[in-house]
C-alpha cells in the first residue's frame, strides 16, 4: 500500500498539524518508503495467532473506588499557555 | 586523591560512608566538570546547581545522623524525559515549551527517596524518537569519544544520548534512560557504558512522557554493571500509580554481581547474523561467546526465527501508540501556543510550530495505520506478528536458555549529520534490530562493553534474558566486563 499526495493531507488533518504543499510532498516520498519496509510483515502467516494485549501476562490491577486525588485546580492550570479563574482559555467554539 | 568524578557509584559510595568525602565535594566536583564540559558535548539541557547542593547538603546531614540510603549523595542527571517537579520537563521538544511539572515522577521520587542528588536534566532525541540524538530541539549531543586521530563529532546515540555522553564524559555519577526501541542499550554500545533495559512493568512509567506505552520502560545508563545493579535496585518498584507495574519485590541485583556463570546456557541466535553486518561486529561477538564459555557457561545455537519482522512491526507499533499519546499537545493545558483563527487552526498551527520532522513524521504514520480501513492491515497484523517474537523467545527459553548473546547495535557510533542517513529515516531506524525484539517482548536487555573497533571506538554486546531475571544480566554482563575491561574515552573537550 502507499500514500499520495491527498491522503498526506488528509491524514495531516486527522493528526492537526498544518503542513505545507512542500512539507505534504515530501511527507509522501517519506512515508512510502516507512509503509514499503513495514509490507514485508505481510509474508508472515499470523492465522490463528492472537494479537498481543498485553505485554506481561497479568490480570489488570484494579485501584480501589474511593477518592484519591483533588482539589488540585492551581497546580492543573499552572503550566497553561493561557487561563482565567482556573479556567483554560480557548478561541471561540460556540457561536 | 584521584579525581572526584572519575569515581564509580560504588566507590563514592565507600568513600562518602567512610567520611573520606562530603556529597557536597562531590556534587561540586560534577558541577565543575559540567560548566567546563557542557559547551562541547551538550549533554544538559538544563542544569540545577542550587538544588543539587542543597539535596547534596542534606544527605551530608543524614550520613552524619547515620540515615544514609542506598545512593546517598551520588549525583546523577536526569533524561528529560521524567516529570521532575518544578524543573524543566519538556522531553526535549518545542511543543513542551516552558513545562515544569507540580509532580515528581516515579522513578525519579525513589531515586531522591535512596538520597540521590540531582544535576540536571539531560539531553535526547524529542520524545524519544531517534537513535541520533539529533531530533532535540536543543541541538545534537556529542560523543566524548571520537576516532583515533580524527577531530569529526560522533553522535552518542539515542534516545538517550545525553545520559550516555554525560556517563562516559562523567559529568555525572549515574544517569535515568528510557528505551522504547533501543534507547538505552544502543547509546550505552556507542559511549562505552553500560544500560539495561528491565522487563516491561519492572520500572514505573508513572510521571515519565509516554511515547509508546507498550514499549517503553525505564532503566539506567552507568559506568559499570555494578553502577547499573545499584541504580535498578533504587528506580525500580511496584507502583499502584502504573497498572503496568508488576507486583514483584525487588530483588538486590548487586548480590549477583561476582556469582558464578558455569552451566548457565548461552543462546545465539543464528537471525542475528545480518547482512552486511561489519567483520568486527562478528568477531566481537565470536569474543563475546569464548569469554562465556571459559567462564563455564554452555554455548548453544537457538532460532528466533521472526527476528526480520521485529523492526517493521515496531515502526507500525510505536508510531500508532505515539500518534495517540501525543495527541494531548494542543496548545491549551501546558507549553506552546500558537493562535489561529479558531479552535482547529490553533490546534494545527501550534502542533506544526511545536514538532519536530521526525515526530511529525511518526504521528502521520501512527494516525495512517490506526484510521478506518487499515487498523486490521497493519496494526492487528503488527500485534499479532509481536506475539509471534514473543513465542520465539518463550520457545529458546522453554528449552533450557537462560539467557541470550548478541551485538548490541550493527555498526560504532556515525558522524553527526551522516548524510547517508539523513536521507532515508529507515537507514536509521536500523540501527535497533537487535535491540527492538527485547521491546516488542517485554524481555530483559543489556548492553556491556566487549570492546574497541579499528576506529578505536567502544562496541557492545547485548545479553537478553527471561522476564524479570535480570539478576541473570548482572552475573553474566559482569563476566564480560571482568574479561573485557572498561572503556573511557580520551578527554578532547
Amino acid at each position: 500500500m502507499s500514500v499520495d499526495l491527498a491522503t498526506v493531507k488528509r491524514v495531516a488533518r486527522l493528526a492537526r498539524i498544518a503542513v505545507s504543499e512542500d512539507e505534504a510532498t515530501r511527507m509522501v516520498g517519506e512515508i512510502n518508503g516507512i509503509l514499503g519496509f513495514v509490507e514485508q510483515l505481510s509474508e508472515v502467516n499470523v492465522d490463528g495467532v492472537e494479537p498481543m494485549t498485553s505485554v506481561t501476562p497479568m490480570e489488570m490491577k484494579k485501584r480501589l473506588d474511593v477518592v484519591s486525588d483533588g482539589s488540585k485546580a492551581d497546580d492543573i492550570v499552572a503550566n497553561a499557555p493561557n487561563t482565567d479563574r482556573n479556567f483554560f482559555l480557548v478561541p471561540k467554539v460556540v457561536e | 586523591m584521584t579525581e572526584l568524578t572519575s569515581l564509580t557509584i560504588a566507590e563514592a559510595r565507600t568513600k562518602l560512608a567512610g567520611k573520606e568525602i562530603t556529597a557536597v565535594e562531590l556534587t561540586d566536583a560534577y558541577i565543575a566538570a559540567i560548566d567546563s564540559a557542557n559547551e562541547a558535548i551538550n549533554a544538559y539541557i538544563a542544569v540545577t546547581p542550587d538544588k543539587a547542593r542543597e539535596m547534596a547538603k542534606a544527605s551530608d546531614a543524614r550520613i552524619a545522623a547515620g540515615k544514609a540510603g542506598a545512593l546517598e549523595g551520588i549525583p546523577l542527571g536526569i533524561k528529560d524525559l521524567f516529570g521532575t517537579e518544578g524543573v524543566h520537563t519538556q522531553a526535549c521538544s518545542h511543543i513542551l515549551d516552558g513545562f515544569a511539572p507540580r509532580y515528581e515522577s516515579t522513578v525519579t521520587q525513589n531515586l531522591w527517596n535512596d538520597g540521590a542528588v540531582m544535576l540536571g536534566k539531560l539531553n535526547m532525541d524529542e520524545f524519544a524518537m531517534g537513535s541520533s540524538n539529533e531530533t532535540s530541539y536543543y541541538g545534537a549531543v556529542k560523543n566524548p569519544w571520537r576516532a583515533k586521530g580524527s577531530n569529526l563529532d560522533l553522535v552518542p546515540g539515542g534516545s538517550s544520548g545525553g545520559s550516555a555522553a554525560a556517563v562516559a564524559a562523567h559529568l555525572c555519577a549515574g544517569a535515568t534512560a528510557t528505551d522504547t526501541g533501543g534507547s538505552i542499550r544502543q547509546p550505552a554500545a556507542f559511549t562505552g557504558t553500560v544500560g539495561i533495559k528491565p522487563t516491561y512493568g519492572r520500572c514505573s512509567r508513572w510521571g515519565v512522557v509516554a511515547f509508546a506505552s507498550s514499549l517503553d520502560q525505564a532503566g539506567p545508563i552507568a559506568r559499570d554493571v555494578r553502577d547499573a545493579a545499584i541504580l535498578l535496585k533504587s528506580m525500580a518498584s511496584v507502583d499502584a500509580k502504573d497498572t503496568t507495574s508488576v507486583d514483584l519485590p525487588v530483588p538486590n541485583y548487586e548480590a549477583s554481581i561476582g556469582q558464578s556463570i558455569k552451566g548457565m546456557k548461552i543462546g545465539i541466535p543464528r537471525e542475528y547474523r545480518v547482512e552486511g553486518m561489519p567483520e568486527e561486529i562478528e568477531a566481537l561477538w565470536q569474543q563475546g561467546i569464548a569469554w562465556l564459555k571459559d567462564a563455564g557457561a554452555e554455548i548453544v545455537d537457538i532460532t528466533l526465527p521472526h527476528t526480520k519482522y521485529a523492526l517493521p512491526a515496531y515502526y507500525i507499533v510505536a508510531p500508532a501508540e505515539a500518534s495517540s499519546n501525543l495527541a494531548r499537545y494542543d496548545g491549551v493545558r501546558y507549553g506552546l501556543r500558537v493562535d489561529g483563527k479558531d479552535i482547529v487552526d490553533m490546534y494545527e498551527k501550534t502542533r506544526a510550530a511545536g514538532f519536530g520532522q521526525e515526530v511529525k513524521r511518526r504521528i502521520m504514520i501512527g494516525t495512517y495505520v490506526l484510521s478506518a480501513g487499515y487498523y486490521d492491515a497493519y496494526y492487528l497484523r503488527a500485534q499479532k506478528v509481536r506475539t509471534l517474537i514473543k513465542r520465539d523467545f518463550e520457545l529458546a527459553f522453554h528449552a533450557g536458555v537462560d539467557a541470550i548473546l548478541t551485538p548490541a547495535t550493527p555498526s560504532s557510533a556515525f558522524g553527526i549529520a551522516d548524510e547517508d542517513l539523513a536521507s532515508d529515516p529507515v537507514k536509521m531506524y536500523l540501527n535497533d534490530i537487535f535491540t527492538v525484539t527485547v521491546n516488542m517482548a517485554g524481555l530483559p536487555g543489556i548492553a556491556v562493553p566487549g570492546g574497541v573497533d579499528h576506529k578505536g571506538l567502544p562496541l557492545g554486546l547485548q545479553l537478553i534474558g527471561k522476564p524479570f531475571e535480570e539478576e541473570t544480566l548482572f552475573k553474566t554482563a559482569h563476566v564480560i566486563e571482568q574479561a573485557a575491561g572498561r572503556f573511557t574515552p580520551t578527554k578532547w573537550w
